[in-house]
């Protein structure tokens, strides 16, 4: 595989090519629906074939990069670079490590499932919403391969417009309400991180001579002092926290998840809920070590994550809405990230990856069968169901089977991530571990009492005793989230190799560098 | 899973059967799928391409129509009412895959089984198959231990196992979810293997939660009736609870010993101190899964509910196996526990207490399954009194013995429960056919179901020569012995010393055997003695069960009467000593005689005296049982009046259930709503500060619109004096 990878110069070209695919497929879409005019939601079957037929040509170039990064590398992986803005020391460079590439496999492969959920349900303005979709991978992917802090930004806000117009435009009854809400907490979130953006590239310039944005220079060379990095790491955590959300900057979530559409949805859940936490990981961590490492800072992150765990559970559990419920079950897991991300040790970094992952697909695949259904009932309240396995046994079965892993059962990829984070953390936090430790009792709670309440109990409502079930397209795109929830659950070794190397060389980085800067670590061991 | 790594070369077994251990598991897996795929592709009906444009479709839907239609209530899996019982259409391939697995996996234990007993093996044979969770210095392998107690395991699972999946052929038959019953047992026997066969703790956890998945499945098995849900939720949302101990307890392992695999356990832990605080969180924490998994204070009150399930799966899951599974992780780490003298008392006295709280339920239950039930639940906590003193053999036996005269007191009132069904069946009736106040008399109408619960009555009530009787007889003469010398006489529990524990556990032992006499003589006389209660017109159809059914029995009563015969004490030489002993002596030898401590055995005077008063204590239940009730009083369950004072806080089971609901469920559901949910969520984050600083902002933009009147005039005389002031301003700082 890899001399094949080789002999087509694979490694040069793939990151250009997987940011502008969708971007010229979006201006193709766009120019089609007004080639179209007014009746262009006719042309939705082609259309919908063709955007698809992109997506999977995304997803299948993007797979050889599991075989040709080399992840044991320090270097990064498939690196391009061209000067954007040289005046302002401004330069397009990407490049990859395991961390995020696993992220970007995740991002190309559930984009054409997101399409196929929804599939039917996208019924206007079909041209608007799919070149949307598109541009919002791109600015989805350049985030996770951005080298130069202003290119990162510029992605980093490039994801929100199209998704705000996603939830405005194609969304449900409150769906302005809940995407300003949406925007403006991103937005102002994100205000500081840009001011900490340039504040770093002046910095470059006084030694280099010239401001430069390049990720290498800033985490090499640049000289901050601890109460510098401290406002910084404010800065760029009070962005990426809105985004992860942590408690108690998660309530656009629950609004936003519970108005979008389904693609909406499974796309914030999957993807972009990824977002904040990869950005503690490759900004807030590394680049202001002191900062990150300072008991206090830390001492406040662990706490709101594992509040988060445990508050997320416990009003999920009581939601009347299965979406809302979800939305308020993705606040624990990404409480179960944040924890292993700042308890930094092997295991507890790793599993926080692979917590990443595994809800990405869990979660991802929980919106497309809840979509699945609101599509049939139009109706998100689990009261409005009710012994449904009886006559949708297909759909029972999977909702079943991926509930179980959201739930983190043991054989599922749920399980993995959450052990190693929970086995990890207990060495360095023991106290933070066993409090996030008791969410294994309340994620069974909640998500079989919602199960209970959707597929068993007697069927009563006669608007439910006409539901048809699954059709092959619907089983068809959730087969590979179910074989990635089992694969993922039996044999995640590979996975967890990939992401291993960038994992150590993050967790040293960090504790030496916020070693010398004097902040005081407690002498914790590298194992 | 195939090209599995061999074993470290020159192990004995290596070269034997042995080494196609992970068949062991895998052909359950695969009568899981097989069944599994029959179950879903017979009631699958795919759906029209657009969803939302299906309801043109729906004449097209033939609701009703008999496969699909899991809703059969009244615990029991026939069809009822008004169409006549259907065969599903895949019976017959199902009837073969499912008991198919199950016999073929027996056989391969067994030929296992004779492998080791051909080789002299002291070491554990370990076969590695991948690496599973490879982070760090964390090296966890998908990797399976076969060694003297997984075997001994795997034999009870298996053989158990399949005269129960064969039983199930003839109870099940009529309901329309066969094919799903017989994946979900598959798919039991496949974690329950796991469980026992996997040679780390992580791999345990894997087989303990995945049979807490399954035992889900089957509770909730009839799952259109709201009760039955109820129960299978309420079982996995409390052995999470327990399971939530067992996780923390492998990360204090792991942060303190640094492995988790049992091969290298014993060595590892010598690095913590022997009684010391590290130690004995470990086990406590363990113990708290067990109490979990295997119904003990206060985690038991899953076990009696679980009985919504199919009763084979009752047998099965909920008495034979999977309820034992805390046992043998007790058993597993004998080396943690022996370590630890304050857990091991801890996990004798709840056992003790447990016996004790859970037999005194047992003496007012009218449910034939709740009796069993309750009376699972204390033989429990006999084999943790076992395990707890350190008379590891001795809990094992009991977990063996018990599973043979357990699963045939299960079967024996499920072919009793069949019986009663297909009577009311018959004549259309729906009363209660659990309720031992609708039976009686049944001896004249299933005489060969009677002989065998009656003996399974005699094992369980502790009379020589059955099974109960060794069993039990070992773990309270062990208790005894631990009170008088060992490091368990001289620990400590909360400031209690440990002889005065010890010897409290041995009378609350014997006070569990007199009530357990007489709960289970209770039971066999309103079932099967007086006269039928059932109805004139029902009598009539009152029959045996067929052979597929009665046959499973046959053989477990043969295992009851003579399973004893197994571990012989050395006081009643009526065959080979100790066999089991022996058997298990390379696993938990070293943790037992550390447990012992100079004290392996009392005088043989003594120890008569002991046997004496066991057996007289279990003869006078018996006798009381037999002289004090009177079914010839009993009247049908509709027509009983509510019992009063004690009986009737027996019979609600002390009010725990209603206890833990208004202590703990109620006010979790009520804060996370109005304190979580509607007080911080919505009102703190979202009403004050997101849309409170929305509403500021909105404010300060009518105040700018305020200034801004539009009048020229207005704007002109603001200019003027601005720039005065900044004149005035800059002026005056010169």
């Amino acid at each position: 595989m890899n001399s094949f990878l080789d002999s087509i110069g694979y490694n040069n070209w793939i990151l250009p090519v997987l940011l502008l695919l969708p971007l010229a497929g979006a201006l193709v879409v766009a120019a089609l629906g007004m080639a179209a005019g007014k009746g262009a939601d006719r042309k939705t079957p082609e259309l919908r074939r063709l955007v698809l037929g992109i997506f999977t040509l995304e997803a299948v170039l993007s797979l050889g990069m599991w075989w040709s990064v080399n992840v044991g590398s320090a270097d990064w992986q498939a690196g391009f670079a061209v000067p954007w803005i040289p005046a302002w020391g401004i330069r397009f460079a990407v490049g990859v490590d395991g961390i995020s590439m696993t992220l970007i496999l995740l991002t190309t492969l559930i984009m054409p499932l997101a399409v196929l959920g929804g599939w039917t349900s996208i019924r206007e303005k079909v041209h608007s919403y799919y070149a949307l979709l598109m541009v919002l991978t791109t600015g989805m992917l350049g985030v996770f391969m951005a080298l130069d802090l202003m290119l990162f930004f510029v992605m980093w806000e490039l994801m929100l417009v199209p998704m705000y117009l996603i939830i405005g435009v194609w969304g449900g009854q409150r769906r302005l309400y809940a995407s300003l809400k949406f925007f403006l907490y991103t937005m102002t979130g994100s205000m500081l991180m840009l001011v900490g953006i340039i504040y770093l590239g002046t910095q470059a310039a006084d030694i280099a001579g010239h401001p430069s944005f390049a990720y290498d220079q800033i985490l090499h060379n640049a000289q901050l002092s601890p109460a510098a990095q401290l406002w910084l790491f404010g800065a760029f955590a009070l962005a990426f926290a809105v985004k992860v959300p942590m408690f108690p900057f998660h309530t656009w979530l629950p609004d936003a998840h519970v108005e979008a559409p389904t693609a909406g949805s499974v796309i914030l859940a999957a993807i972009m809920l990824k977002m904040g936490t990869f950005g503690f990981l490759r900004y807030a961590l590394p680049l202001f070590p002191s900062a990150a490492m300072n008991p206090t800072v830390r001492a406040l992150i662990l706490t709101l994550a594992v509040v988060g765990i445990v508050y997320g559970a416990l009003v999920a559990l009581v939601q009347p809405d299965f979406k809302k419920l979800v939305a308020y079950s993705s606040v624990s897991h990404l409480g179960f990230v944040m924890l292993g991300i700042f308890a930094l040790t092997p295991q507890s970094v790793q599993g926080a990856l692979m917590v990443n992952l595994s809800h990405g697909v869990s979660t991802g695949a929980l919106f497309l069968m809840i979509g699945m259904v609101y599509e049939r009932r139009h109706t998100r309240l689990i009261a409005d169901y009710g012994g449904i396995a009886k006559v949708m046994p297909v759909f029972a079965t999977l909702l079943t089977v991926v509930c179980l892993s959201s739930i983190g059962v043991p054989g599922t990829n749920g399980f993995i991530g959450e052990f190693l984070v929970l086995i990890g953390a207990f060495r360095s936090q023991p106290v933070y571990a066993v409090i996030a430790a008791t969410a294994v009792i309340f994620a069974a709670a909640y998500l079989l009492w919602a199960l209970q309440r959707i597929i068993y109990n007697p069927l009563t409502k006669p608007e439910n005793e006409r539901l048809q079930d699954l059709n092959w397209r619907e089983i068809g795109l959730l087969i590979p989230l179910i074989a990635a929830i089992i694969w993922m659950g039996v044999y995640p070794a590979p996975v967890l190799e990939k992401t291993s190397a960038a994992a150590n060389r993050l967790i040293t980085h960090v504790h030496q560098a916020g070693n010398m800067a004097g902040a005081g670590m407690m002498g914790e061991e590298i194992k | 899973m195939m090209n599995a790594q061999l074993p470290e070369t020159g192990h004995p077994l290596a070269d034997t059967v042995a080494r196609f251990v992970w068949l062991l598991p895998l052909l359950p897996l695969l009568g899981f799928v097989i069944n599994g795929a029959l179950a879903l592709g017979a009631v699958a009906k795919i759906g029209p391409d657009d969803p939302s444009a299906g309801h043109d479709h729906h004449d097209a839907h033939d609701h009703g129509s008999g496969h699909d239609d899991h809703g059969h209530g009244h615990g029991h899996g026939h069809g009822h009412g008004d169409h006549h019982p259907v065969r599903h259409e895949y019976a017959g391939i199902v009837s073969l895959v499912g008991p198919g697995v199950l016999l073929a996996t027996f056989g391969l234990a067994v030929a296992m089984f004779l492998a080791m007993r051909g080789v002299n093996m002291e070491e554990p044979f370990v076969l590695q198959l991948f690496r599973w969770m490879p982070v760090g210095d964390l090296k966890i392998n998908a990797a399976f231990q076969l060694d003297q107690l997984s075997m001994v395991m795997v034999l009870i699972i298996t053989g158990i196992g399949s005269l129960i999946h064969i039983f199930s052929v003839g109870y099940m038959q009529d309901d329309p979810g066969y094919p799903r019953y017989f994946a979900y047992l598959n798919l039991f026997v496949f974690f329950m293997l796991l469980l026992v066969l996997g040679a780390n703790y992580p791999l345990m956890f894997v087989g303990w939660e995945g049979v807490g998945l399954c035992s889900y499945l089957l509770i909730g098995f009839w799952f259109s009736e709201e009760a039955n849900a109820n129960a299978g939720k309420k079982a996995f949302i409390v052995n999470r609870i327990g399971d939530f101990g067992f996780l923390v307890a492998m990360f204090m392992l792991f942060a303190n010993v640094g492995t988790l695999d049992y091969a290298n356990m014993a060595e590892a832990a010598q690095k913590l101190p022997m009684g010391g605080a590290v130690i004995t969180a470990i086990c406590l924490f363990f113990f708290l899964g067990c109490t979990g998994k295997s119904a003990q204070i206060p985690l038991y009150v899953w076990l009696p509910d679980a009985m919504a399930g199919p009763t084979p799966v009752s047998a099965l899951i909920h008495a034979a196996t999977m309820v034992t599974a805390g046992v043998y992780l007790i058993a597993r780490s004998s080396i943690l526990f022996s370590m630890a003298p304050v857990a091991s008392l801890t996990v004798a006295l709840v056992g003790g207490l447990t016996a004790l709280f859970a037999a005194t339920i047992g003496l007012k239950q009218w449910d034939i399954k709740k009796v069993l039930a309750y009376s699972t639940v204390s033989q429990l906590g006999y084999m943790f009194v076992g395990v707890g003193v350190g008379a590891y053999t001795a809990g094992v036996f009991h977990l063996m013995t018990h599973a043979f005269f357990k699963a045939l007191l299960f079967l024996g009132s499920g072919s009793v429960i069949f019986a009663m069904h297909r009577a009311y069946h018959a004549t259309h009736n729906h009363d209660d056919a659990q309720d031992m106040r609708n039976m009686g008399g049944l001896k004249k109408f299933m005489p060969v179901t009677w002989g065998l619960m009656w003996i399974a009555t005699l094992a369980i009530a502790g009379i020589p020569p059955f099974a109960g009787f060794f069993s039990k007889d070992e773990i309270l003469g062990t208790v005894f012995a631990r009170a008088n010398a060992g490091p368990l006489s001289t620990a400590t529990l909360l400031g209690v010393p440990g002889h005065v524990v010890l010897l409290t556990v041995y009378v609350i032992g014997l006070a569990s055997a007199l009530l357990t006499a007489i709960y289970m003589t209770r039971m066999m006389m309103y079932t099967f003695h007086g006269p039928n209660r059932t109805g004139e017109a029902e009598r009539s159809h009152l029959a045996e069960a067929p052979w597929i059914m009665t046959g499973p029995l046959v053989v477990l009563g043969l295992l009851s009467a003579f399973g004893g015969w197994l571990n012989l004490p050395e006081l009643l030489p009526i065959g080979p000593i100790g066999t089991l002993e022996h058997w298990l002596e390379p696993v938990v030898g070293v943790a037992t005689a550390r447990m012992a401590g100079s004290g392996e055995h009392v005088a043989v005077d003594t120890e008569w005296v002991l046997i004496g008063v066991a057996v007289a204590i279990a003869v006078i239940g018996m006798s009381v049982a037999f002289a004090r009730l009177k079914p010839a009083a009993l009247v049908q369950k509709s027509a009983s009046p509510a019992s009063e004072g004690f009986a009737k806080v027996l019979e609600h089971k002390y009010y725990v259930d209603e206890f833990y609901d208004d202590a703990i469920v109620q006010p979790v559901k009520g804060i996370s709503t109005t304190v979580l949910w509607k007080g911080v969520d919505a009102g703190i984050i979202d009403g004050l500060f997101v849309n409170g600083s929305a509403a500021f902002t909105r404010a300060l933009g009518w105040m700018g619109a305020q200034l801004q009147t539009g009048q020229v005039g207005t704007y002109a005389w603001v200019l003027v004096i601005g720039v005065l002031a900044l004149l005035g301003a800059f002026t005056s700082g010169r």
